[in-house]
């Protein structure tokens, strides 16, 4: 089975542009444009140059040796957690702002949830010298100060999202409509795997980087190209088609799609899209999401905001209902567990939703001399706040006295 | 022959096209809010299915479609609701809502039950052209159901054409680059908008939405189409609060210019 997306923007039955026609203009310029774009020498100089000398990539493909001896496996890093604003999300931004000079847009709008995307978008604004306007939920606003005085820093201007739950799903929905209120100058930078098509494929195509590297990374560490097993952790699912793309079409390297259960799958609190997700349409795109009988996206619950998403990326419901990738749910406690174990044992403080792609190595079946690479996401110093509240149960026996 | 083309076939000007959206401002609402329409004169009625995430809507629907769903508004019941509205009233009545919420119901159980209850026509801003011919077109027609879709002063000529020749019923006509209740008045561009696309002497008749509040806009948008769909602005006026019955002749009259001081 060939994996890749058709010419109308569908993974199998997954996919396509269910958008208003308001936005067609907008979106059919992207997708008449982004590939020819990308494929140009003039695009490809300044992203791999942006990428090295800005990004600060590759980033390291590292062997958790301590890890990889209390599981008793081989397991190495992809440390994304290494970039530029600390996670994976940078090496989107740098390629569509590139895009969106190309395609002459002077004004650029992001969604944002933890914040973290809003952080890269006002990045390669304030690099470019572009506008920026990121919306974020009014309640994430209050949850996530430190990114917001990041994203005003560096000259963005953050619009409070006050429809709806006011959180990510809301941010995107008043992004949407800023972008069909001014269709000319404006280019709407989405920083995962969603939204119409040709965004699942073009932000796959920008973090398809993290597969390329490891792919040169891993025959360099240990002769061969490839690993039995990639784990990353998916909200819409970024980072973990950047892990996966040049894999896709190797059956035999095993991807695990880490998802939040929340306060556990069936407790009414969580974000786990692949098992209470069933198919339908949000933000333009034909997927499994979490919704009523009747139609109405619900607001799902997980610890870590950037998992914190009713919907998941059209290639990654076509992975999971294919059986080309397997689904772990992993809840907001086993999540900060691992948090806490990963941070003491390699020292690193991983953000919270890679976390969850730690976790799941208690969950799944391997063998012992099975090579897993595991995607760093992000880093943790994001998560701090919740850290602290944490810390005292998980790390009583150096609490200060 | 469906109401909506009855209707354009014995009406070709001024036609008066209101969207409110079922549930609100009480779930029990809908059929005094139609009635009440009917009997100020309206001609045709856009009946709104209350969605979570309505993207093509500004601030004003989606508050009216958060508290519908908050009164308990949900697709079984409003097809109930509609089902006795239609043994009072023989006006042209249109569903407008989301794809996903077709998609739950079920499209083929949808366009059925569309037809059951004596709904006329739908429209469903972020169903694609591409989708809708090649999968449902043939259950929209086989229900009589008539079908407009959207186009803006950004979709090229082609593209109008094509979705001239999928429409039945009338076009749907966006003033402007907004969403809905975003924008007041009619600037000199969108004049010019409205006279290219009255030009291109379409098959079908086209309403203008978005942006029409009020009697200037709607005769504005009356000189150079078919008639004018207003959303906004009515939920605006049953927000504020009163007899529903008062609150939309007065409306109405105030829309039409019949306004007696």
């Amino acid at each position: 089975m060939q994996i890749s997306v058709d010419d109308r923007g569908y993974y199998g039955r997954f996919g396509g542009a269910y958008i208003p026609e308001m936005l067609y203009p907008n979106v059919e310029e992207l997708r008449d444009q982004y590939l020819s774009i990308i494929a140009t020498d003039d695009f490809q100089r300044d992203f791999h140059h942006l990428l090295r000398d800005y990004v600060g990539r590759p980033t390291p493909l590292y062997l958790a040796e301590r890890l990889s001896e209390h599981f008793g496996v081989t397991i190495y890093l992809k440390r994304e957690d290494l970039c530029h604003t600390g996670a994976h999300k940078i090496n989107n931004t740098i390629g569509q702002i590139l895009l969106a000079q190309r395609l002459g847009k002077k004004r650029i709008i992001a969604e944002t949830g933890a914040g973290q995307h809003g952080v890269a978008t006002a990045t390669v604004c304030a690099l470019m010298g572009l506008e920026c306007v990121v919306y974020m939920g009014s309640v994430d606003i209050q949850r996530q100060a430190p990114n917001v005085a990041r994203m005003r820093m560096l000259g963005a201007e953050v619009r409070p999202a006050t429809s709806g739950s006011q959180t990510l799903k809301d941010a995107t929905n008043e992004a949407i409509r800023d972008w069909i209120n001014n269709p000319v100058d404006t280019h709407y930078i989405i920083g995962s795997v969603v939204g119409p098509h040709p965004y699942p494929d073009m932000v796959a195509r920008f973090q398809s980087v993290i597969s390329a590297e490891m792919k040169t990374q891993l025959l360099e560490a240990t002769g061969k190209e490839d690993p039995q097993i990639i784990i990353a952790c998916v909200g819409g699912g970024s980072n973990a088609a950047g892990a996966y793309y040049h894999y896709l079409n190797q059956p035999e390297v095993r991807l695990i799609a880490v998802e939040a259960a929340g306060e556990g799958v069936h407790s009414g609190k969580s974000a786990a899209t692949s098992v209470l997700g069933t198919e339908g349409v949000i933000h333009g795109s034909r997927t499994l999401l979490m919704q009523t009988a009747d139609g109405q996206i619900v607001e799902p619950h997980s610890i870590s905001a950037g998992l914190d998403y009713p919907g998941i990326g059209p290639m990654h419901a076509h992975l999971i209902t294919t059986g080309r990738a397997e689904a772990v749910s992993i809840t907001d406690e086993d999540a900060m567990r691992s948090a806490f174990f990963v941070s003491r044992q390699e020292g690193i403080i991983p953000a919270l939703e890679t976390a969850h792609a730690f976790s799941a190595l208690d969950h799944i079946q391997y063998n012992s001399s099975d090579v897993i690479v595991i995607n760093l996401s992000g880093r943790g110093d994001k998560d701090l706040g919740t850290y602290i509240q944490h810390i005292d149960r998980f790390q009583p026996e150096n609490a200060i006295r | 022959m469906n109401r909506i083309e009855q209707l354009f076939q014995q009406k070709r000007e001024g036609v008066l096209n209101i969207y409110f959206t079922a549930g609100y401002p009480g779930l029990t609402d809908t059929q005094p809010i139609i009635m009440a329409l009917e009997e100020a004169g309206v001609d045709l009625i856009e009946v709104g299915m209350p969605y979570s995430d309505p993207l093509a809507d500004g601030p004003t629907i989606q508050e009216s479609g958060m508290a519908a769903l908050q009164n308990g508004m949900t697709l079984p019941l409003l097809f109930e609701q509609l089902a006795e509205v239609r043994r009072h009233t023989n006006i042209p009545l249109v569903l407008m809502g989301y794809f996903n919420q077709v998609m739950q119901y079920g499209e083929q159980a949808f366009f059925s039950k569309c037809q059951e209850v004596g709904i006329d026509g739908v429209i469903l801003p972020d169903l694609p052209l591409y989708e809708y011919e090649t999968q449902y077109r043939t259950m929209v027609e086989e229900a009589g159901l008539a079908i407009s879709f959207l186009i803006t002063p950004q979709t090229p000529e082609d593209r109008i054409r094509k979705i001239d020749a999928l429409t039945r019923g009338f076009i749907y006509m966006v003033s402007n680059s907004s969403i809905t209740g975003a924008k007041v008045g009619i600037s000199d561009g969108q004049i010019a908008y409205f006279q290219r696309i009255s030009q291109m002497e379409l098959k079908h008749p086209r309403l203008i939405g978005f942006g029409i509040s009020s009697y200037e806009t709607f005769s504005q948008a009356c000189e150079y189409s078919q008639g004018a769909i207003i959303g906004s602005a009515y939920i605006k006026a049953l927000g504020a609060g009163g007899d529903i019955r008062e609150i939309t002749h007065a409306f109405v009259q105030k829309i039409r210019g019949q306004v007696s001081v």
